[in-house]
Order: structure tokens, then C-alpha cells, then sequence
């Protein structure tokens, strides 16, 4: 696999402020606890171009940070992020228009005093990919691309719903002619029938671009969906690596596996006693992580070894990778998972 | 097995300035003791509104303007506010969809329950504790006894929908209208909500109308499901049945769109266009502008049609493949 875009050994934390109060104890002597959150931890992931790795993850588990990190939106505490080996941040600077993002809320993401063709010229123009005169038949372009009525232009972004704004935002997006698309949540806001057709015009748009993609979400089943390979990440890193469909067959990580049972899915078996299996517990606290392997509080498959060693992400067979000293083991025992409803 | 509560052909109307809003418009069910109903629609269809039209819950300008709802056979629907207030939380509890909202982060849990639970029934503090602690531990919650002295900022969001879970079973309400209580929670916690939800509704009778927009959720939880659209109820059925083979368009066009059913990259069957405005619905059947088996005689309401356990209104109904039993 050629390398398209690389995030190496990518870190993040976030620290509170120091205070003038807190200088002042620390320099009389006291003893001034600044705990730091460290909501990235060492990721590294690789995407080929034309490729959508899928990013997966409950709340905190450190996605988000991860997608604006890629995006060259926040700058990370280690760790470089390069697309086709040019590093995507200069001196704390976004370098390149080639990464666009698309957020989750099209009700935050558009600034709601402006037209929403503005909206989507204005990147454009900045960088002189479209002159000024020709902005609005540009604008028409993208707007006829997404499925949106192009006379919609010079309405404001509350004339719009969800579905209809999540379009714009993707026309903004795909306006700047990136190379790479970070897609945080871009439908788990949106009602089951509009979120099916965003999907639909998601992977169009990505046939007839050729664009790479990462595809950040806590819906399994819209990550088995559009993506070709995908990451699974608890407390700020990844777990779990390998092509989606053999992730979900058999996951190697308990974690992975746990997740994909817990998602509930369509019965359609009249006298079925879904089997729940849920994971005890609660994700962790970022601030104070458990030691060992950050999974081992909740994990079936918990040794004494797990609670001192954290293990590390090792390939366990050619393209798979996980982080666990079983994973091995768990390859073996398949059978849960999203299994096709018949 | 008895009814519990039965709902007949009711009514909410909002009286905006641009118009009414028929945002439940001649609904009606029966549950059972024990039994799991789920309620499934998308943003707008009218779901939530039926729950609060239920607990008599419907701010002005909306109104219950029309139908009956039984109560263990009393009939809520204009029943004075004392007297309902005084079934609310004690017959009939609801859980809502966002925990942080629903509880006050400025008294502790134990001030909250208590609160609740001295509305409707004189007793000790030791025993009203008590109470509260037993129900917060079936709920799921770790270490009761010491959590119920935490405010809600120190429970994360699934505790929290655990604990306003457990106000809601309190008084053992004979029913529980839940409108999307797993919706704000991650995959894990909602599994767990669910597990215990079941367990609950099997072990103390209650019977729950579980709110979604999440069919796959509701098929793992309810028996029979009622799809609603625009206000009114298109199909009902057992659910398993319905999901398999559903009788309305727009049921099936819900089913399609999940990206579970598709095969990977595959284009989803997508419905074309969005759910109408409440104040500008076509004339006929609200779901014909996005129907591909519309016709003329779409332009008219669809009556209700009936085969065994299950119903819809369509003029042109789906076949269900294979053998009906």
C-alpha cells in the first residue's frame, strides 16, 4: 500500500490553564497538581489513496480529537500528520486546502448569517480556485452535485433542514477540490431516511472524486457500510486495525468484540429472545485511566497480566492489528457480531 | 392478560398562528400488562407529543382535543389537573430522552426521589430511603446506598438515565411512557439499559410504550410496534412480522434506508424527500408526494385495513412475500 495520508504516532492532551494563583503557590513551594488529559495517545494510521478507513469509538474515546488533528485544525502535543509526505501543519498552521471536513451539526456548522451560496464560495475564492464573477456558477455546480436545487443559493441556513444543510456543508467541503474528506458524525444527526440518502450521495461523491476519506462514527453499522478499512479506539488509541468486513466477522480485540454485540439489530424472528451481552461498566475516566490495558476494568477475558502490561498494537495477522495479549485466542472464537438478517 | 391502557382515536391539536397542527391526529392501541409497545417515527411524525398527550403533558397551545385514554379503566381525558397530577408518577411515569435536562443538578438524587416519592405516599424517611435505594439498585446502580447522596454533575450520562429510570419506577406505575431514553447513550450503555429495561418489564408487570426512531432497538425490545407518520399511526403489527414484511411504504422504505440491511457500499433504497410540515400536508395520504406506488386514488385518506393482528392505511397496500401463515 502506497501511503497517501499518514498520522504518525499521534498525540493530544489537554492540560487547564496554569493560573497566576498557581504560579505563585507553585513558586512558594506548594505542591500544584495540574492533571492533563490525554485524549490521544500514540496513533498512528495510514490511508491509501481512494481509501475510507472508518473511525469507531463511543463519547471520549478520543475520535473527535483524532478528526481534527487530521484535519489540521488542532495542532497535536507529538506526532506529525502528512498528506503525500507534506506535512499538513507549518509553524501550528493549517499548510494545505487538499484536507476539507465535514461536521457533524449542519445546525452549528453554517454560520447562520450568511447566504449559503456565500457560504460556499467564500473558501473557494480565498484560494483562487474560482474567480469572483464565475463564483455563482460555480456555486451552482457543486449545488446541482449534492442534489440541491442551485436557485437555493441565496437563501440562509435556516431556511433549511437538516438533511438540506448537511448537503451544503458537503458542498462546502467538496467546493475546495480536497483530496482527502474527514467526515465527523456527518449523519448521526439526521432522521433515519434523510441519513440514508446523505449516505447514498456520500459514496457517489466519493466514486466520482476518487477522494480518500476518514470516516469518524459511533454507528457500526454506517462504518461497515462505507468504509474499506477501519480503526477502533478506546481511551485515546486505537485497539483494534483491519479491512471492516473481517474486523466485524472476527473481531481480535474484546473490546471490538463486546461493541459489536451490544449493537442492537433488526429481529426479525418472531419468538427470538434477543440475547443482549453487555459490557459491565463504564468507559473510564480520561483524567485517571486504569493501569495495563485500558480495557481491562470491563474485559471478559481479563488476566493479571492485562493489569500490569498494557499491551500494544501488533500486527496479529497480515493486516490486522490489535492490542491485546489474547487477540490470538479471540480470532478463533468468532460469532457475534452485526450478522446479516435473512 | 388485561389492558392496562387503552387509547382510542386521540387527538392533539397545537393552534399556531399559522394554522392548527394535528400533531396526533386519531390514534388509538391497547397495551397489556407487562407488554412492550414500541412507538417508532421520525423527527416530526408526532411520537413524542402522543407520549405527553398521555400523561396529560401537552402544553398550551397544544390540546388534547378529542378521544379517550383508559387508565386501569379510568378515562384520563379530561379529568381535572389535581386528579391527574395525582396518577402522574404514581399510575403512569415517563422517562425522557435527556437525562441532564430532566434532573435538577442543583438538589442530590436522594432530595430528588424523595421528593417524589413523598408526592404520592406518606412514609418514614428511613423507609422512603429505603425504598429509593432498593429501586436505584435494581436500576443497575453500583453502590446505592452511597451514589443517592451525589448530585446528578457526578454521574456520568448513563447513571443519570439509570437514575431518572428509577424515579420513574418508583410507585411501580403501571405503565412507563419512555420517548427515545437510550438515544443520547453510546452503544455499550444502551445495551445495558435495554437488558434492564426488559428484565424490569417481565419482572414487575409494568408495561412500557418505548419511543424511537431506532427500529432496530425497538425489534429488540418490543413485541409490536406501531409505525407512525404525519400524526397518524400507518402500520401496526407484531413486530417481527411487520419488519419482515411490512404492509406500508413507508415502513419499508424506513427498513431499507438502515445500512444494516444493505450490503456493504451498496446504495441504500432511500424514500425520496422529507417529512411534510405539519401545516401544509397534502390532502390525502400524507406519505404519497414520497411514494413510488402512489396513484389518483391517493388524493383521498387512506381508511384503516385490517388482516389478523395487523394493520395499515394505504390505498395500495405491499404484498408480503412468502407464505402468510
Amino acid at each position: 500500500m502506497t501511503v497517501f495520508f499518514r498520522i504518525d504516532a499521534v498525540s493530544r492532551s489537554f492540560a487547564p490553564e496554569i493560573t497566576l494563583g498557581d504560579r505563585i503557590a507553585a513558586k512558594l513551594g506548594a505542591r500544584v497538581e495540574t492533571r492533563s488529559l490525554q485524549a490521544v495517545n500514540g496513533v498512528t494510521l495510514e490511508l491509501a489513496k481512494g481509501e475510507t478507513l472508518g473511525l469507531v469509538g463511543e463519547s471520549g474515546c478520543g475520535k473527535s480529537t483524532l478528526g481534527r488533528v487530521a484535519a489540521g485544525i488542532l495542532p497535536p502535543s507529538s506526532g506529525t500528520v502528512a498528506l503525500e509526505g507534506q506535512p499538513v501543519l507549518l509553524n501550528g498552521q493549517k499548510a494545505t486546502t487538499r484536507i476539507q471536513t465535514v461536521f457533524q451539526d449542519p445546525f452549528a456548522s453554517l454560520d447562520p448569517r450568511m447566504k449559503v451560496g456565500e457560504t460556499v464560495a467564500e473558501g473557494p475564492i480565498a484560494h483562487g480556485l474560482v474567480s469572483r464573477p464565475n463564483a455563482s456558477a460555480y456555486v451552482a455546480e457543486w449545488f446541482t452535485r449534492v442534489g440541491l436545487d442551485p436557485a437555493f443559493a441565496g437563501r440562509y441556513p435556516h431556511q433549511f433542514s437538516g438533511g438540506q444543510r448537511q448537503r451544503i456543508a458537503i458542498a462546502r467541503a467538496l467546493a475546495m477540490k480536497p483530496d482527502l474528506l474527514i467526515c465527523d458524525e456527518p449523519v448521526a444527526s439526521l432522521d433515519v431516511s434523510i441519513q440514508a440518502q446523505i449516505l447514498n450521495l456520500f459514496l457517489q461523491l466519493r466514486r466520482e472524486l476518487n477522494l480518500t476519506c476518514l470516516f469518524i462514527s459511533h454507528d457500526l453499522s454506517v462504518v461497515r457500510h462505507v468504509s474499506d478499512r477501519m480503526a477502533v479506539m478506546y481511551l485515546g488509541r486505537v485497539v483494534e486495525e483491519g479491512a471492516t468486513g473481517e474486523v466485524f466477522e472476527s473481531p481480535a480485540h474484546p473490546y471490538t468484540k463486546a461493541l459489536l454485540a451490544s449493537v442492537p439489530r433488526l429481529t426479525l424472528d418472531d419468538e427470538a429472545v434477543v440475547h443482549f451481552e453487555p459490557i459491565t461498566g463504564e468507559i473510564p475516566s480520561p483524567l485517571s485511566p486504569p493501569s495495563g490495558c485500558h480495557f481491562s476494568p470491563r474485559c471478559a477475558f481479563v488476566s493479571e497480566r492485562c493489569r500490569k502490561d498494557a499491551p500494544d498494537l501488533r500486527e496479529i495477522r497480515h493486516e490486522r492489528f490489535a492490542a491485546c495479549h489474547f487477540s490470538e485466542k479471540l480470532i478463533g472464537d468468532t460469532g457475534s457480531g452485526l450478522s446479516k438478517s435473512t | 392478560m388485561t389492558a392496562v391502557l387503552e387509547v382510542r382515536d386521540l387527538r392533539t391539536e397545537f393552534n399556531t398562528g399559522a394554522g392548527t397542527i394535528r400533531a396526533v391526529d386519531g390514534i388509538s392501541f391497547t397495551l397489556k400488562r407487562g407488554e412492550i409497545l414500541g412507538l417508532v417515527g421520525e423527527s416530526g411524525s408526532g411520537k413524542s407529543v402522543t407520549g405527553f398527550s398521555l400523561l396529560g403533558l401537552v402544553d398550551p397551545p397544544g390540546r388534547v382535543t378529542g378521544g379517550s385514554i383508559r387508565l386501569n379503566g379510568t378515562e384520563l381525558v379530561g379529568l381535572p389537573e389535581p386528579e391527574l397530577r395525582s396518577r402522574r408518577g404514581r399510575e403512569i411515569a415517563m422517562i425522557f430522552q435527556d437525562p441532564i435536562a430532566t434532573l435538577n443538578p442543583l438538589l442530590t438524587i436522594r432530595k430528588q426521589m424523595m421528593m417524589a416519592l413523598e408526592a404520592h405516599q406518606k412514609m418514614t424517611v428511613k423507609a422512603a430511603e429505603a425504598r429509593c435505594i432498593e429501586v436505584l439498585r435494581r436500576v443497575g446502580i453500583p453502590d446505592p446506598a452511597a451514589r443517592i447522596k451525589g448530585y446528578p454533575h457526578e454521574f456520568s450520562g448513563g447513571m443519570r438515565q439509570r437514575v431518572a429510570i428509577a424515579i420513574a419506577l418508583l410507585h411501580d406505575p403501571a405503565v412507563i411512557v419512555a420517548d427515545e431514553p437510550t438515544t443520547a447513550l453510546d452503544v455499550s450503555i444502551q445495551a445495558q439499559i435495554l437488558h434492564e429495561m426488559r428484565s424490569l418489564a417481565s419482572e414487575t408487570g409494568t408495561a412500557m410504550i418505548w419511543i424511537s426512531h431506532d427500529l432496530a432497538t425497538v425489534s429488540s425490545l418490543a413485541k409490536r410496534l406501531l409505525v407512525m407518520y404525519a400524526g397518524k399511526v400507518v402500520e401496526e403489527g407484531a413486530t417481527a412480522a411487520v419488519l419482515r414484511g411490512p404492509r406500508h411504504p413507508y415502513t419499508r422504505g424506513l427498513i431499507t434506508s438502515l445500512p444494516a440491511i444493505a450490503r456493504p457500499g451498496e446504495e441504500l433504497q432511500q424514500i425520496p424527500g422529507t417529512t411534510p410540515s405539519f401545516l401544509s400536508l397534502p390532502p390525502g395520504c400524507p406519505f404519497a408526494p414520497r411514494c413510488g406506488s402512489a396513484s389518483s386514488d391517493c388524493e383521498k385518506i387512506p381508511e384503516v385495513s385490517l388482516d389478523q393482528e395487523r394493520m395499515w392505511r394505504c390505498h395500495h397496500p405491499l404484498v408480503v412475500k412468502g407464505a402468510a401463515q
